[in-house]
């Protein structure tokens, strides 16, 4: 499982890199930490004719929050430096656990959330969470930037709204609202280290007993990661009662078009999303109280 | 396209003259000779192929060699440096029987190194996660664990 050959660019800044991609055009692809890239070029998926790695680029790493802007995820942090991240520990727990449930130790210190949103997954584990609590990324080209919510960012197996030449260059993730909670929940044949066969994450926020807005967005149980709209509708302007979060599950697990592959079967799929989103919903609930 | 890049490799530098679609693994096994790196499911999924770049775990599979111009890298040739005195890490293993066949062993010492780098009293469960990306097929890991465990000790007392 070698290679196919392919030119390598190691810009230093971001127009660097955007004015190599736009020179190159079709057939330049920029690359992270590389962990998925890599695979899908063994495997022969893609055959890049040139590698822009964007790891070399000073600053990108970086992860940063202010009260205003909220929570800023350069493009090469590494997935280990965003779940020990103390600050995301604290204000942004359900994204350190997403972080940490990516994938094994080897792989979290490669690899970036960019990369593992750009690369589209259905299964993306860092999707679901970032997309409840709001999240927009920035991507930019030789010509413009501009910034796309994350919920509308992906278009299916492998495709999202990233254009030829463009690379996202931050992950923004807003404050979360007063009285809110997150959660991310998730299972996998085994234990807690291969992808997840279904992933929810969860975004609550609470006025005393009664649930005022809902963010519920599953993994890995249709072609992109997908809005529980249903279940987000039952809860809304209700009190969160264990029946209720019976209800709010069922209700997803109907929303979800799963299919059966090497990781689970669409009937187990179906079973898991009513269990995980009460349970997402549970915590989320409890967190921001 | 050739890169003639220079790569730091357990403290000696190295020149090689290597196309951009090596990988860092291919580099160290093939042109520098550095053997103990194992190479197995190539996709970053087994762990054998671990080395250290820069202070942290990788799979040298999926890392390409022209990127680790530059950059510390350490390999299990790079533990008992003189080739005399073991390192603590290799020293448990072999006390504890933590070895059967060997394929897995040099990635499970640098994901062990990974850890008691950054934490020198794991408990278990911490022991566990840190090698739940390598995969072992022959002691079922309890040895492999009670050796991290050993080492840590060791590391503590040399301390």
């Amino acid at each position: 499982m070698s290679l196919s050959k392919f030119d390598y660019y190691a810009p230093e800044t971001i127009d660097e890199a955007c004015r190599i991609a736009a020179e190159l055009g079709e057939g330049a692809m920029f690359m992270a930490g590389g962990t998925d890239l890599l695979v899908k070029m063994k495997r022969k998926f893609l055959v890049p004719k040139a590698i822009i790695d964007i790891k070399k680029i000073t600053g990108l790493d970086e992860i940063s929050y202010d009260d205003e802007k909220g929570l800023v995820i350069g493009p090469t942090a590494t997935i280990t430096a965003i779940e020990n991240h103390p600050l995301i520990k604290e204000k942004y727990p359900a994204i350190a656990e997403a972080a940490h449930a990516t994938a094994n130790v080897q792989i979290r210190n490669m690899a970036s959330i960019s990369g593992n949103l750009c690369n589209a997954a259905p299964s993306a584990e860092n999707a679901p969470v970032l997309m409840a609590m709001n999240a927009r990324v920035t991507l930019t080209g030789s010509e413009s930037t501009r910034t796309v919510p994350l919920d509308e960012f992906f278009l299916g197996p492998a495709k999202t709204v990233v254009k030829q030449g463009e690379m996202m260059t931050a992950i923004n993730v807003p404050v979360p609202p007063k009285s809110s909670g997150t959660s991310y929940q998730h299972i996998s044949a085994r234990g807690k280290v291969d992808i997840s066969a279904v992933g929810v994450g969860a975004m609550i926020t609470m006025n005393g007993d009664i649930c005022e807005d809902a963010r519920i967005f599953l993994g890995a149980v249709a072609p992109v990661p997908m809005m529980a709209v249903k279940a987000q509708d039952v809860l809304k302007g209700n009190k969160i009662t264990d029946e209720l979060l019976q209800t709010a599950g069922l209700e997803a697990s109907k929303e979800a078009t799963p299919i059966t592959d090497m990781r689970a079967t669409a009937e187990y799929r179906t079973l898991m999303v009513a269990v995980l989103t009460g349970r997402a919903i549970d915590e989320s609930r409890r967190r921001a109280a | 396209m050739k890169h003639l890049i220079t790569l730091n490799v357990n403290g000696d530098d190295y020149t090689v003259a290597c196309e951009s679609s090596r990988t860092l693994n291919e580099v160290l096994r093939e042109d520098l000779g550095l053997t103990g790196t194992k190479l197995g499911c190539g996709d970053g999924d087994c762990g054998a192929c671990t080395v250290m770049v820069d202070g942290d775990s990788v799979s040298s599979c999926l890392t390409l060699a022209v990127a680790c111009e530059g950059r510390k890298i350490t390999t299990v040739e790079g533990l008992a440096k003189s080739g005399e005195e073991l390192h603590p890490i290799q020293d448990a293993f072999i006390e504890k029987g933590a070895i059967q066949c060997g394929f897995c062993t040099a990635g499970m010492e640098m994901s062990a190194l990974n850890l008691l780098k950054k934490n020198t009293s794991p408990t278990e469960e911490e022991i566990r996660t840190a090698i739940s990306g390598n995969l072992c097929r022959c002691t079922g890991y309890y040895k492999i664990v009670e050796a991290i465990d050993s080492a840590a000790e060791k590391m503590r007392e040399n301390k």
